[in-house]
């Protein structure tokens, strides 16, 4: 896959590869913009870029303009930049506006064999596809606005088998925050993480999706899951799939992009599903978790224990929480959103937590709406939002306050990630963070909804 | 755009210690809320300076007026992870640093610098700690990086440094503005886009 025809050498050694679909946002594309006008360039092939508006967008009122000037600004930024350049805008009008990486797939955007970038680094999500989906800075979107192409350094493949069947209330949250606790930060370094085996296998879209998000968590700026049947019927009927016969053949053409039985991984680890269990972070990077029923090690990172207000030795089941976070492109898709509502139906979030759910996009907003998700979410005391990025990084209005320590489903524990420079977040699976907001303190979700129709397994 | 090359970075240093730190905390996410990224380098850091000075810790360096005039910066393991967002190296290179040498970088970190013409360069966990201690004896310690030679100098020693090839070259000639490059060879780039059928709607 990574040597696939459509690559030819450069002077300094790297690789020329073409961008088969360039995604933007309002955050880290404006500035591409004005070097781009400064350099007197055009954007090279407008109709391979695609753009929407995710990370500042409010979620309660989207009134335009924004009360937030900035924020403003930024959209009307994006929105001049693509009326002058002939590029798609996916707008909060369009009813498909959503956070970058939960529009690409649920539009048929997103396929197999397709080399995507996008200026956000959790642009692995689409390698769940069998794409090769990266993260690049603003003057790397520069270059792609330009010439639809960027130079890469070679990368080497790590195999990630996982095999076996996952626990009840194990989801595939708790199996990439598993390995990026095993294998580190920064183990993916120089790596493409490609996910296999028969837990992979039998994973949907969005449940790969999740895995390979958080790639870039554990230091890989690829994830990468094979295309398969799954894969496929995932894709067939959506926007900009290819239809009747087309889709017949680019099945065939996408199943022959997928990396061969006969490859040769640079390294192989291999995972046993069955003894992943819920899994929590206690520290300042994704790799410092524990599952549920761990306490925090010994050699637990002081600075971290320290912002936490933690210690070694200490479990985190009964940590009393402030907030719940259901969102983000790791896991904001509508089957979070259904495993956090099975968990909540007829229960009512704890009286000292502020709760809200964040759909990833106006669609699965709309899906859930269908579904009455809603009014599970509302009735039970959670905050029903527009779509967004919203607290992941809260460069919205959507923040902690203070120290806060916030239940989240998101990707990231830095500090100050969730807007206050002292806030504390926890991730953990959307079920774990639906249990949280009704316990009023972490739980371990198994106990918290004994009934196998609670847990969706 | 035809740039220089960089072949040599030389001054004092500013050391950064702790491994994995994410560009959240090189440039919190609040301050991404603009068009520019002018003015960036007022808020490198901050909450991490804040935590330092509201908690009675030791001063942040980036606050430290011994490194203000810093070009060159001292880091340790995976800096730079995390979020994509180039506002990171901008705000240190708008700063003054000039070229980061650590243990290791994250690859998008890594690439961004390159972008912007300031090298980030590698060396063991040894040498880091070496050079750390001397420029926190004496910030006023020279250093001196030399892409060419592959070394890094202080005052009486040197070690070994080492940086991809693709991205060495690029400073040494001058090409590490990628966008000329990328564009010479356009027509190939129009030639793959008409083989690939998600492009051509040929299936």
């Amino acid at each position: 896959m990574l040597r696939s025809p459509f690559h030819h050498g450069q002077d300094t050694g790297q690789t020329q590869l073409f961008i088969g679909l360039h995604l933007i946002h309002e955050v880290t594309s404006p500035q591409a913009f004005d070097m781009l006008r400064a350099r007197g360039a055009r954007v090279a092939f407008p109709q391979r870029t695609v753009a929407t508006v995710d990370h500042i967008v409010p979620t309660r009122d989207q009134r335009r303009p924004f009360l937030d000037v900035m924020a403003e600004e930024m959209l009307s930024s994006l929105e001049r930049n693509c009326r002058e350049h002939g590029i798609p805008l996916l707008d909060l009008s369009s009813g498909h506006q959503g956070i970058v990486h939960v529009i690409g797939p649920e539009l048929g955007l997103t396929q197999p064999g397709m080399t995507i970038a996008c200026g956000d680094s959790h642009t692995s999500t689409h390698g769940a596809f069998g794409a090769i989906a990266f993260g690049i800075g603003t003057s790397q979107v520069r270059d792609v606005l330009a010439s639809q192409s960027l130079a890469i350094d070679p990368l080497k493949v790590r195999r990630i088998v996982v095999r076996g069947r996952l626990s009840h209330g194990v989801y595939a949250k708790d199996v990439i925050l598993e390995i990026i606790r095993r294998l580190g930060v920064n183990g993916g370094a120089g790596y493409a993480y490609e996910y296999g085996g028969d837990t992979i296998d039998r994973m949907s879209m969005d449940e790969r999706m999740t895995i390979c998000n958080m790639s870039i968590e554990g230091g890989a700026r690829v994830g990468y899951v094979n295309p398969d049947a799954t894969t496929f019927e995932y894709i067939r009927g959506r926007q900009f799939a290819p239809v009747g016969d087309d889709f017949e053949r680019a099945c065939r053409w996408w199943t022959s992009m997928g990396s061969d039985r006969e490859a040769v991984y640079d390294d192989e680890v291999i995972l046993d599903a069955a003894a992943i269990q819920p899994t929590v972070t206690w520290g300042i990077n994704p790799g410092q978790s524990i599952s549920i029923g761990e306490r925090i090690p010994a050699s637990g990172d002081q600075d971290a224990l320290a912002f936490m207000g933690f210690r070694s030795g200490q479990p985190l089941k009964g940590t009393k929480i402030d907030v719940a976070f259901v969102g983000s492109c790791t896991n904001g898709r509508l089957s979070d959103l259904r495993e956090a509502a099975r968990i909540i139906r007829g229960r009512h979030v704890a009286p000292h937590v502020k709760a809200l759910v964040v759909p990833g996009s106006q669609s699965v907003r709309a899906a859930a709406e269908r579904e009455g998700l809603d009014r599970v979410f509302t009735e039970a005391g959670f905050e029903w939002r527009g779509a967004g990025c919203s607290m992941c990084l809260a460069m919205n209005p959507d923040r902690l306050e203070g120290r806060e320590l916030c239940a989240s489903s998101s990707n990231r524990n830095f500090k100050g990630r969730q807007g206050s420079p002292t806030g504390r977040t926890l991730l953990m699976s959307p079920a774990m963070v639906a249990a949280a907001a009704v316990a009023g303190e972490v739980v371990d979700v198994r106990e918290f909804a004994t009934t196998e129709a609670a847990l969706g397994r | 755009m035809a740039v220089e090359p960089v072949r040599q970075i030389s001054g004092t240093a500013l050391p950064l210690r702790g491994d994995d730190i994410d560009t959240d905390r090189i440039i919190p996410a609040r301050f991404l809320k603009s068009v520019s990224f002018e003015g960036l380098e007022r808020h490198l850091f901050e909450d991490d300076r804040r935590e330092a000075d509201t908690q009675g810790k030791a001063t942040h360096p980036a606050s430290n007026p011994a490194y203000a005039r810093a070009s060159i910066m001292l880091v340790n393991a995976n800096f730079g992870c995390g979020s994509s967002r180039e506002h990171a190296p901008q705000a240190i290179r708008r700063r003054g640093i000039r070229a980061v040498l650590g243990q290791s970088f994250s690859e998008i970190f890594f690439g961004n610098s390159v972008a912007l013409g300031m090298p980030c360069p590698t060396a063991s966990r040894e040498t880091l700690h070496a050079l750390m201690q001397t420029v926190e004896a004496d910030p006023s310690t020279l250093l001196s990086i030399d892409l060419e030679k592959m070394r890094v100098r202080a005052p009486g020693r040197e070690y070994e440094i080492s940086l991809p090839a693709g991205a060495r070259e690029a400073f040494l000639v001058g090409s590490w503005d990628a966008t000329g490059l990328l564009l010479e060879q356009f027509e190939q780039v129009e030639a793959v886009a008409g083989r690939l059928p998600y492009v051509t709607a040929n299936w």
